[in-house]
């Protein structure tokens, strides 16, 4: 059993309660953090522990509060984005949803540090029912004391509002959030100025996921250096994984970085292997954006190493060779699956998902989509995987926002390392009608090629 | 004519007063979800513009976010909308056949709603049930795991509401 700092209580009967998360431990880290710390010596450890946004970009955290400008007499804002939209990612649900309370401690703490008195969870529109939970969780905080005015004594007040969001990935985005937080459209903006400069009405903002501001609690609670000892290299703490697609066990796991991607997949205490007995063909180990892998460099990198759940080592060899941890959305693939189909899903999801602001991702993304249906119908041409590569290559770097990045990879692997699928659904057409390409060789032993 | 009553108009007002002076366009998000809810689960022109008289911004305003994002239907809906998740991991797990079913029992298309008025069906993207797919949303929450069993069971209940609410 790995260390747990987030889900340890999850289990716990009545922990949605405050009665039963308080009497758990809970609120503590407010209590030490309002009564014996100034502001900064809480951005300090959040430094100290190495934290990385949880929602996919991986951004220091301590790091981004020490960012936030503080022109005087101007209100700040801590915003905490709970859009998780990434297909493959439904951790902050799992949280929100089981320990609710631990977000509302995680956003305390954090409001206090970084002056917050007016705090947004902004939550994606199809949660509904989370919602409320949240709110009731806001709601048993403030009878007690934990929220409102002149919290624990201290001076300090605050107020946690929760906005629903009505669908649309590109919330996601900090700035694009932000815009729909203010009632519009979610176009995302251009930086600078960064949100830390001028945000939510254009005062200074930190956004942040539910993830990290909930590892907030155990940060203060044990401090950052201890915290930092958890995990291994950059990849401190403990991390939530959503895993879904062919296993066993889908479901939203902790954990603390060191473990192989092979142990995640096959024992017990995580996926419990690929369903119905069948092989591993893929996977896409961080959320749909990130490179899909098959199971020969999954498992081992280019060089033959073992690949572990951490994010230097999900990214050992680049795009050529790796992937990312991303949001933690671990997506797996069992022979029988079609590379092809899947990337199709993903495209059309992106299409849809674009705000159409920039040429390259609006247009793009729509051509993606249509040759991806081409080739999965069996009226595709070798061409068209050329062209799917010239497009996605053009998308990617040449819009405000990530995504149209996001758009780009999930083509450019799935080409990359699937090329023979592809050219196999236009050179059998007819065959690709009735079945799929399978497993071939894509769990096979690489060949290492000394330097 | 579309107005909210009393009660609305209290949660209207609890919306608005969660930001800061001035800024109550805000709330418009949330205040279009429960224009929705209160004026028959979907967003009529008439509605769109008392939204906007409300919130004291101009009708454009409300109608580009209205456009924008999903959840927000611009057309009546039957009163169970069946929002199924087609997007990669579900599909993984036989989200197709799911849609299939449906419609096939429904007599109807993604996009369409029953003559009865009763059963829209809607394919939509990623709503972050992946570990438990196949999935649909209806109303205010989540269906999930689904078989072709549990989609009749389903279809059962709601055509038993229907008829004792009627």
């Amino acid at each position: 059993m790995g260390v747990k700092l987030l889900l340890e209580k999850a289990h716990v009967e009545g922990i949605r309660s405050y009665e039963v998360y308080r009497r758990e431990g809970g609120y503590r880290s407010v209590e030490k953090a309002l009564k014996t710390m100034s502001t900064d010596a809480i951005v300090e450890e959040v430094k100290k522990s190495g934290l990385r946004g949880r929602g996919g970009a991986g951004f220091p955290a301590g790091m981004k509060w020490s960012f936030i400008a503080k022109p005087e007499g101007v209100p700040r804002h801590l915003v905490c984005n709970a859009d998780e939209s990434e297909p493959g990612t439904f951790k902050d649900r799992y949280l929100m949803e089981n320990i609710p309370h631990l977000l509302i401690e995680g956003l305390i703490v954090s409001s206090y540090a970084l002056g917050s008195h007016d705090t947004y969870i902004y939550i994606r529109g199809e949660y509904a029912w989370i919602v409320d939970i949240l709110e009731n969780a806001i709601g048993e905080a403030k009878a007690n004391g934990w929220l409102g005015k002149n919290i624990l004594g201290t001076g300090f007040d605050c107020e946690i509002h929760v906005q629903r969001g009505a669908g649309a990935y590109i919330c996601g985005e900090e700035t694009a959030l932000i815009e729909s937080l203010e009632g519009k459209r979610g176009n995302p903006r251009l930086k600078p100025p960064f949100p830390a400069i001028k945000g939510l009405w254009e005062r200074p903002t930190v956004v942040n996921n539910v993830e990290t501001l909930a590892s907030v609690v155990p940060i203060i609670n044990l401090g950052g250096e201890e915290y930092a000892k958890i995990g291994v290299g950059r990849s401190t703490g403990t991390k939530l994984i959503s895993a879904c697609g062919n296993i066993n066990k889908p479901g939203v796991y902790e954990i603390d970085m060191t473990i192989s991607v092979e142990e995640f997949i096959y024992s017990d205490e995580y996926c419990g292997g690929i369903a119905n007995g069948k092989r591993l063909k893929a996977c896409i180990p961080g959320g749909s954006s990130v490179p899909i892998l098959p199971a020969n460099l999954l498992l081992k990198t280019a060089k033959g190493e073992t690949r572990y759940m951490n994010y230097e080592s999900l990214s050992d060899g680049g795009f050529a060779t790796g992937s990312m941890l991303g949001s933690g959305g671990f997506i797996v693939l069992d022979e029988d699956q079609c590379v092809v189909k899947n990337t199709y899903t993903l495209a059309r999801f992106y299409r849809h998902e674009s705000c159409g602001q920039c040429s390259p991702c609006r247009e793009g993304t729509g051509w993606m989509e249509k040759l991806l249906l081409r080739l999965e119908n069996g009226q595709g041409k070798i061409s068209d995987i050329d062209l799917l590569w010239d497009i996605q290559s053009k998308i990617e770097g040449n819009t405000i926002c990530p995504l149209g990045d996001a758009a780009a990879w999930p083509v450019a692997a799935a080409i990359r390392h699937f090329r023979d699928e592809f050219e196999w659904h236009v050179t059998h057409a007819e065959e690709a009608q009735k079945r799929n390409f399978g497993l071939a060789h894509y769990a096979d032993a690489r060949q290492l090629v000394s330097a | 004519m579309v107005k909210f009553n009393d009660e609305q108009l209290i949660e209207f007002k609890r919306l608005v007063s969660r930001y800061p002076q001035g800024k109550q366009k805000s709330a418009l998000l949330p205040v279009l979800h429960l224009a929705q809810q209160s004026f028959g689960n979907w967003l009529s022109a008439e509605t769109l513009d008392y939204v906007a008289e409300l919130l004291e911004i101009k009708p454009i305003e409300v109608y580009e976010v209205a456009t924008f994002y999903s959840m927000y239907n611009l057309k009546p809906v039957g009163t169970y909308m069946f929002e199924v998740c087609q997007t990669g991991p579900c599909m993984l797990r036989g989200s197709d056949d799911i849609i299939k079913y449906i419609g096939e029992k429904l007599s109807i298309k993604p996009g369409e709603t029953t003559t009865d008025g009763l059963f829209t069906l809607k394919t939509v993207e990623c709503l972050g049930a992946c570990g438990y797919a196949p999935m649909m949303q209806m109303g205010k929450h989540y269906r999930e795991h689904l078989t072709k069993e549990k989609v009749d069971a389903i279809i059962e209940d709601c055509r038993k509401n229907a008829a004792i609410n009627n």
